[in-house]
């Protein structure tokens, strides 16, 4: 099934690219270092996304033991936490054109790096615990916890900027007036990025699956 | 855990320009800081010891409810370790020249404070018994839990303290015993 | 009375028992033996409701185990390989603490008594980890001599005992099944009972 997933991604990928880099016009404002963009917010909302996913995974492999569920879970937790980390870095290279500094300390990039760090912490508590069913349910616990906890988190890093008045820089919203290539383009590669994560997921999912149960799994 | 608390708060300014205005700033965020981080260090192994000499199953298998006896035991620990963090802090305030109401600020912050940073470290304490790697794991799952905590007691704003205080009196203890549940009924 | 049927239990990839059936009545010493790894702490864990079976149900008086609960959890005691002995505390605060914990209050004196009939007359104060392994065992299984729990689940107590300790255990279960109460032990050690009857099962490796 994997291939189904590989082959669009790749198209899909190199279609957004196209659109993103070519064919979508010069921001006026910002030059064509806001292309960065077509990377950095489809890879926060994955990061997000598959957060929750992999939590509800995770929840759901602990309440009705399906270790496939939580097997899924594990596998996702390395993908979020990529996109996690590559919007991060996606983003320091469109804030040095744009802002001058190639980090600022607002509420929605440091709740990303938190975010990549209960990621960090998720896929260490599994890694560290060796009974793998311990593990699943550990991993489930933390995850649900994580995930009450993020709004919270959110909440209290933006309370924190507001508190601090440092960098009066804001995002760009997505309210400035988009050209339609511009948003095609975004919608393009955030589906780019939905195959991808999903025929990698499954890829690590059969790897997973072939070293916890000792049997080859037929792509 | 006291002492490891006044040391780094105390080495701090060691580490930065021991400018009086800049102390005084950054005073409640060391504080705080440092709190974590020695709050950190002793709740590793809240449960652990309690696994490895049966005591554990001793308490799963009482007639008391498991939650009550977590709740007591998390207690316990904050009200042996937490509270004389609070009660030294203003020492540490005068340190980094802090005034009276700052100093009270600071330590009503704590006092409110200081019980969550045990509620979520017994979570992460309870799913990381006998784990490899140990006092690293605990603090890699528990530290960005701690994030609203840290902000708002640094902050000094009570209110929101006591707002995450309710929410995890209610959640923490029951995160808890079921992450011991998963360890004990292995 | 407890009844089990049919339980199964598997851990990993490996079935350690499957369909086991049996009763435990009032005055029954029911003994659980077979080499190392059949499966008797599993057993007994199960038997206790620190683990579930993976097919199978337990009953006591008629309902299952997972549905009384803490009641179910009032009736029974355990001590297992872990004898649940704190270190830090005295024979004494031992028993007094996790007699505590079950919500039964015992006067000093009658800790004192628990522990001398245990032999640990002259240990009372002394914190456990001073105490030599036996030693511990003792002061664990004082426990049962003032719990008043109707089903013991006693988990190789005898090893590392001398003969003077197994005879003064056995004694204690001998008066507990002359009142009525039941206990499922499990031993590689022969356990000569003077009274009751002594059904038992052996699991295979």
């Amino acid at each position: 099934m994997i291939p189904w997933f590989a082959i669009p991604a790749a198209i899909l990928l190199a279609v957004g690219l196209y659109v993103g880099l070519f064919v979508a016009p010069t921001d006026f404002q910002q030059g064509d270092v806001y292309r960065v963009l077509f990377i950095h917010v489809p890879a926060a909302w994955m990061g997000m996304m598959l957060y929750v996913l992999m939590a509800l995974y995770a929840a759901i492999g602990w309440a009705w033991n399906a270790r496939a569920s939580s097997m899924m879970a594990s596998s996702l937790s390395v993908t979020g936490a990529l996109f996690t980390f590559l919007s991060l870095i996606t983003g320091g290279l469109w804030g040095k054109p744009t802002w001058g500094t190639w980090w600022v300390w607002d509420a929605r990039t440091t709740s990303t790096l938190i975010l990549l760090f209960l990621y960090v912490g998720f896929i260490s508590l599994q890694s560290a615990i060796d009974d793998r069913r311990r593990a699943d349910r550990a991993g489930a616990v933390l995850a649900l916890v994580g995930m009450i906890n993020v709004p919270i988190i959110y909440f209290s890093v933006q309370w924190w900027n507001t508190l601090h008045q440092g960098a009066t820089i804001r995002i760009a919203s997505a309210t400035t007036t988009m050209a339609a290539p511009m948003l095609a383009a975004w919608m393009i590669m955030l589906a780019a990025c939905w195959f991808y994560s999903v025929a990698v997921v499954l890829g690590r999912l059969c790897c997973i699956i072939s070293d916890r149960e000792h049997v080859e799994v037929v792509r | 855990m006291l002492a490891f608390f006044v040391i780094i708060a105390s080495l701090f300014p060691l580490g930065v320009d021991p400018d009086s205005r800049l102390l005084r700033n950054i005073a409640p965020g060391v504080v705080w800081f440092s709190a974590l981080l020695a709050s950190m260090l002793g709740l590793g192994s809240l449960f652990s010891s309690d696994y490895t000499d049966g005591t554990l199953e001793q308490m799963w298998i009482s007639p008391q409810p498991r939650i009550l006896i977590v709740a007591g035991k998390i207690l316990a620990q904050c009200l042996s370790t937490g509270i004389p963090l609070v009660l030294i802090s203003p020492l540490l305030a005068l340190q980094f020249g802090l005034s009276l109401s700052e100093m009270r600020l600071l330590a009503v912050s704590l006092l409110t404070g200081i019980p969550v940073l045990h509620l979520i470290g017994s979570i992460g304490s309870a799913l990381t018994i006998g784990v490899r790697g140990g006092g690293l794991v605990v603090a890699l799952i528990v530290l960005p839990l701690c994030v609203p905590v840290l902000v708002f007691g640094a902050g000094r704003n009570v209110p929101l303290v006591g707002a995450v205080l309710a929410l995890t009196l209610v959640f923490a203890p029951w995160a808890a015993a079921s992450a011991l549940g998963i360890v004990v009924e292995d | 009375m407890l009844e089990a049927s049919h339980l199964e239990c598997v851990r990993g990839n490996r079935t350690i028992f499957r369909d086991l059936s049996f009763a435990v009545r009032p005055g029954d010493c029911f003994r659980l033996t077979g080499p190392n790894g059949s499966g008797k702490t599993s057993l007994l864990r199960m038997l206790c409701g620190l683990l579930s079976p993976t097919h199978g149900t337990i009953r006591w008086h008629g309902a299952g185990i997972e549905t009384l609960g803490e009641e179910y959890f009032s009736s029974i005691a355990y001590i297992g390989h872990r004898p649940g002995i704190k270190d830090e505390f005295t024979a004494m605060e031992n028993l007094q603490v996790s007699i505590g914990m079950r919500g039964i209050e015992i006067s000093r004196k009658a800790a004192a008594s628990a522990l001398e009939r245990m032999g640990l007359g002259g240990r009372l104060h002394v914190p456990a980890r001073f105490l030599s392994e036996g030693e511990r065992r003792r002061a664990a299984i004082a426990r049962l001599a003032v719990n008043h729990s109707m089903l013991w689940l006693l988990d190789e107590v005898l090893t590392s005992l001398d003969r003077l300790a197994v005879d003064m255990i056995q004694q204690l279960i001998e008066d507990h099944l002359a009142v009525g109460g039941m206990a499922i032990v499990a031993t590689h050690q022969e356990l000569n009972l003077s009274s009751g009857r002594s059904p038992g099962i052996e699991l295979a490796a």
